[in-house]
């Protein structure tokens, strides 16, 4: 049942079946060939010869258009060239390269040999004769090398081996050991440089904030005071940017549970990280109050003290409470009560 | 009589009467029609005050309320100064024809300069209010390279998250958006973000005078620059960018594949 009936049509009908499945289907062999155009008709042939000239013609036009802009559009000096010169070089070069390929590809397509071949398989393996001789050979030079007797090669070998696995595995001590000195992931996502008194500077002047130069509907990005001084100050930043918005009073909903006086004369200073992911929300919407995050559209309500009305975003933004200082600038009152930005593992 | 002149009435005479008393009545609403703007805006010009008063009662108040006070159609415009006028007259936003639309958009400038000033002049008489800033105010000519790419930082921190980095504008919420900057003249940006129109927050007096003219100047800097890249796709990043791509470039990968593994004819 398993031979191979090349090219044969007899069915061997299943033994009692019984209008079942037949259990082998004819070989149907090689399909007929069926000649190309170009094959039969000589015009055809010489129109598929001129095509492939064409395009081997035009790939040599994408060559020169290559190097008629490489001069006639220098581009050291003139900046204002890079644009054209790059242009019509990739046009060019494109064209070169493409047109030889698609030329190449229509030549084997339409004049090139399309007959059916078939090729016999051969055994793959070597004679017995050229096997051993090559195992010879292998056990020739491992004697050479003296592998088994000189002990100490052997040893110093396996130890600069085994040395370089450290490598790979020095990386991964900050899973197990941590530097004491280190504040914990923890510790720093939860704290910010805002505390009691810190005065609000602009971002990106750092100039510190007249209360009574926000106007209704104004917004100012802010960050505290200092924030150039610190060590790393766009990992600071990252956690510290806040948003301050002069909103109408009468149009804010009833603050939560003891935060009534953090704003300062219908001034609200938000954090502007999103709780979601931590992207700046910073797109505010005048007329609807509505604080939109770039990233994943989470939308908060700055009139519901920053409540989410859209999104994926999970908490309101954490509201940052503000007052003035004795000459009038805006100061944060106490820092952040929560952390800002996305959820981590030790939040809770 | 009658029946003799019925006989004598070309089939055509009555299309013709019509069409004729049609041209009539059409030239005559055209001279005597009440032409609002020019109609209003002639007269009282050595009032502006007044001839503007006439040309908010003609076209305004609609919307906005006898006394710009406000209506369910439109916001109160006591108080929003001479530089909102200017800006939302001058760039074609108003009058607008509808209040349903999410956002009202820039369109078509109706009215003279001159009568967009009377307009100015009438909505500053309610009620103080930014006034249209004056060339020096927002002219950037004499600003450094320096001040520009603080300009730019000014940009990237206060605009660009609604405008775009490139200041090709952006989408908010339910069908609103910020328009593209590319190509806006220098005092509409300017009174922008001086009155915040629309979504638009206030800038008045958050960002100072000379950082608004280098914010202007960035602007300017940025849109003049040849673009480099070649196809620029609408500078709105990668959407439009992986739009192209994953149409046009790997849709010609899958032809160039089709046509690969395709039998010669």
């Amino acid at each position: 049942m398993s031979e191979h009936s090349n090219g044969s049509a007899d069915v061997v009908p299943a033994a009692g079946a019984q209008g079942g499945l037949e259990q082998q289907f004819p070989d149907p062999g090689l399909p007929a060939h069926v000649h190309r155009r170009t094959d039969i008709d000589t015009a055809a042939a010489r129109r598929a010869e001129r095509t492939v000239a064409r395009l081997f013609l035009l790939s040599i036009a994408g060559t020169a258009l290559f190097v008629v802009a490489w001069f006639l559009f220098p581009v050291n000096g003139k900046l204002s060239n890079v644009a054209t010169s790059r242009l019509l070089m990739g046009i060019g070069l494109g064209l070169a390269l493409f047109c030889i390929g698609i030329g190449a590809v229509y030549w084997a397509k339409k004049l090139m040999p399309d007959v059916e071949v078939v090729e016999d398989r051969h055994p793959i393996a070597s004679t017995p004769e050229e096997r051993e001789g090559a195992l010879a050979v292998l056990r020739e030079g491992g004697e050479a090398t003296g592998f088994g007797r000189r002990k100490m090669i052997w040893a110093s070998l396996s130890g600069a081996l085994g040395a370089l696995a450290l490598p790979a595995i020095i990386p991964l001590k900050d899973l197990w050991i941590r530097d004491p000195q280190a504040k914990q992931p923890a510790a720093l996502l939860s704290t910010t440089m805002w505390t009691g008194g810190t005065r609000i500077v602009k971002d990106p002047t750092l100039e510190p904030v007249k209360a009574t130069d926000i106007e209704l509907g104004a917004v100012v990005h802010v960050l505290p005071e200092g924030i150039d001084k610190v060590e790393d100050p766009l990992d600071e930043k990252a956690k510290s940017a806040v948003l301050l918005i002069r909103l109408e009073p009468s149009e804010v909903g009833p603050a939560p549970k003891g935060q009534e006086d953090w704003s300062y004369n219908g001034i609200y200073a938000y954090s502007k990280i999103c709780t979601h992911m931590g992207c700046p929300v910073a797109l505010y919407e005048q007329q609807t109050h509505n604080l939109l995050c770039p990233c994943h559209q989470s939308t908060f309500d700055v009139t519901q003290h920053c409540k989410v009305v859209f999104g994926p975003a999970a908490r309101p933004l954490p509201q940052l409470a503000i007052t003035v200082d004795a000459d009038g600038y805006l100061v944060a009152k106490q820092g952040f009560t929560e952390p800002v930005g996305p959820s981590f593992w030790e939040r809770g | 009589m009658s029946s003799h002149s019925a006989r004598r009435r070309s089939p055509l005479a009555t299309s013709a009467v019509i069409l004729l008393a049609l041209l009539v009545t059409g030239a005559l609403y055209a001279v005597l029609s009440p032409r609002s703007e020019a109609a209003a805006g002639v007269k009282g010009q050595n009032d502006p005050i007044a001839a503007g008063r006439e040309l908010f009662l003609a076209n305004c108040s609609t919307c906005h309320g006898l006394n710009a006070q406000g209506s369910s159609d439109g916001p109160s415009l006591v108080g929003v100064g001479a530089a909102a006028v200017d800006f939302q007259v001058g760039t074609g936003r108003m009058p607008a024809y509808t209040s349903d639309a999410p956002q009202i958009p820039k369109g078509r400038v109706v009215f003279s300069q001159n009568e967009i000033d009377q307009l100015a002049a009438y909505i500053a008489s309610l009620g103080p209010g930014p006034s249209v800033p004056t060339q020096d105010q927002y002219a950037t000519k004499d600003l450094s390279a320096e001040q520009i790419a603080e300009g730019g930082e000014l940009f990237r921190t206060n605009c660009a998250m609604c405008h775009n980095f490139n200041g090709s504008g952006g989408a908010l919420t339910h069908g609103k958006y910020a328009p593209s900057l590319v190509g806006v003249q220098p005092k509409y940006i300017y009174e922008a973000m001086l009155t915040g129109p629309q979504s638009m927050p206030v800038f008045g007096s958050t960002l100072s005078q000379q950082e608004k003219q280098q914010i202007i100047g960035y602007l300017g800097t940025l849109h003049s620059q040849p673009n480099y890249g070649g196809l620029a796709l609408g500078t709105i990043g990668p959407v439009s960018e992986g739009l192209f791509m994953w149409i046009v470039g790997i849709g010609a990968l899958i032809g160039c594949a089709v046509w690969l593994g395709a039998k010669a004819s």
